[in-house]
């Protein structure tokens, strides 16, 4: 009996690590960015191309950065969640527009609601690029010392939003 | 007739030279900077399509990426810092060969444990196998063994 008692660990621990293993999400992988400053960039307004925003403008502000794209079809799933949000945030979100032509992205947020306080256009994406994105929608919240907190990457769930971007916000007010 | 064979055969070879010109396009001018290229993106992890590298990828991600890395090598940068600008952002996921760290031991040693592992299991069975083969006979067996022996007829065996 004793000599099937290895083995059996053995399967039991290998039977652990695949159940564990199941339970994680490959593509979420975790940012080298957390807790760095956040990329400084200037780019030009979605509703006014020779306007520019930069992210100095938001220094000493928490603030979310929501990468999105009006091709992205996960951002549709977000979106009403976002917009709800906006309505009793207190905190400014700018949108990145991803890769997107200008009147497709104006056209989306027409039809769809406007959550940003501001968007802003990445053309070309090097500003994704800079924060490391590669599955859009992602979402970023920046403290008031400019330094990344958290990364959330997929479309925002309610779970996600009331458990760890809320929260957060709230500690990072104080 | 001959007219319009001739026409033909002239819409032919003006189609030919058509189709490859436009495949022609996003070959890049030179040649080192590409050989570079692929040799950085070869070990690179595409974030978009897990299992492909970065030089293998048509996800648009890739494309950009690769077109950040050939800025950079004609900037002048060398392989290891464009390998940290990637790393930077992506993390060491983009790495197809991680760096051993803390984090990284039981990715890189895990293999080693379970070869080891596996040899002394396999040395294991086989001393017990040994053991077993050859017990010891006890003066009574060998009696019996003698016994049987000179109790059988030789001339019952071929």
């Amino acid at each position: 009996m004793k000599r099937f008692l290895i083995p059996l660990g053995v399967f039991i621990a290998l039977l652990i690590f695949l159940a564990v293993g199941l339970t994680r999400d490959p593509s979420d992988v975790p940012s080298p960015l957390i807790g760095k400053p956040a990329p400084v960039f200037s780019l030009p307004r979605l509703d006014d191309p020779a306007r520019q925003f930069s992210t100095a403008e938001l220094k000493g502000r928490v603030w979310l950065l929501n990468v999105w794209a009006s091709w992205c079809v996960s951002c549709r799933e977000e979106h009403p969640l976002l917009v709800e949000f906006a309505k009793t945030s207190t905190v400014p979100i700018v949108g990145l527009d991803y890769k997107d032509g200008n009147e497709d992205g104006k056209a989306w947020l027409a039809r769809l609601g406007n959550p940003y306080t501001l968007a802003v256009v990445d053309a070309d994406g090097r500003v994704g690029i800079d924060y490391g994105v590669y599955g859009v929608p992602e979402t970023y919240v920046i403290d008031k010392n400019g330094v990344i907190r958290l990364k959330h990457t997929g479309p925002i769930t309610r779970e996600a939003l009331e458990k760890e971007i809320k929260p957060l916000l709230a500690e990072l007010a104080r | 007739m001959k007219a319009w064979r001739f026409l033909l055969v002239l819409l032919a070879v003006g189609f030919s030279g058509l189709a490859p010109a436009k495949e022609a396009v996003p070959l890049a001018a030179d040649e080192a900077v590409e050989k570079r290229l692929l040799a950085i993106s070869e070990e690179l992890r595409c974030l978009v399509c897990q299992n492909e590298t970065l030089a293998a990828s048509r996800a648009d991600l890739a494309q950009d990426l690769r077109r950040e890395i050939r800025q950079m090598i004609h900037e002048g940068k060398n392989d290891k810092e464009i390998i940290d600008f990637m790393v930077a952002r992506y993390g060491d996921f983009v790495l197809y060969r991680p760096p051993l760290k803390p984090a990284t031991w039981l990715l890189w040693g895990g293999p080693f444990v379970l070869l080891g592992g596996g040899l002394w299991a396999l040395i294991a069975f086989l001393r017990r196998q040994k053991l077993q083969a050859a017990p010891p006979l006890s003066a009574a067996d060998h009696a019996r063994a003698r016994a049987l022996l000179e109790a059988t007829d030789p001339t019952d065996t071929p």
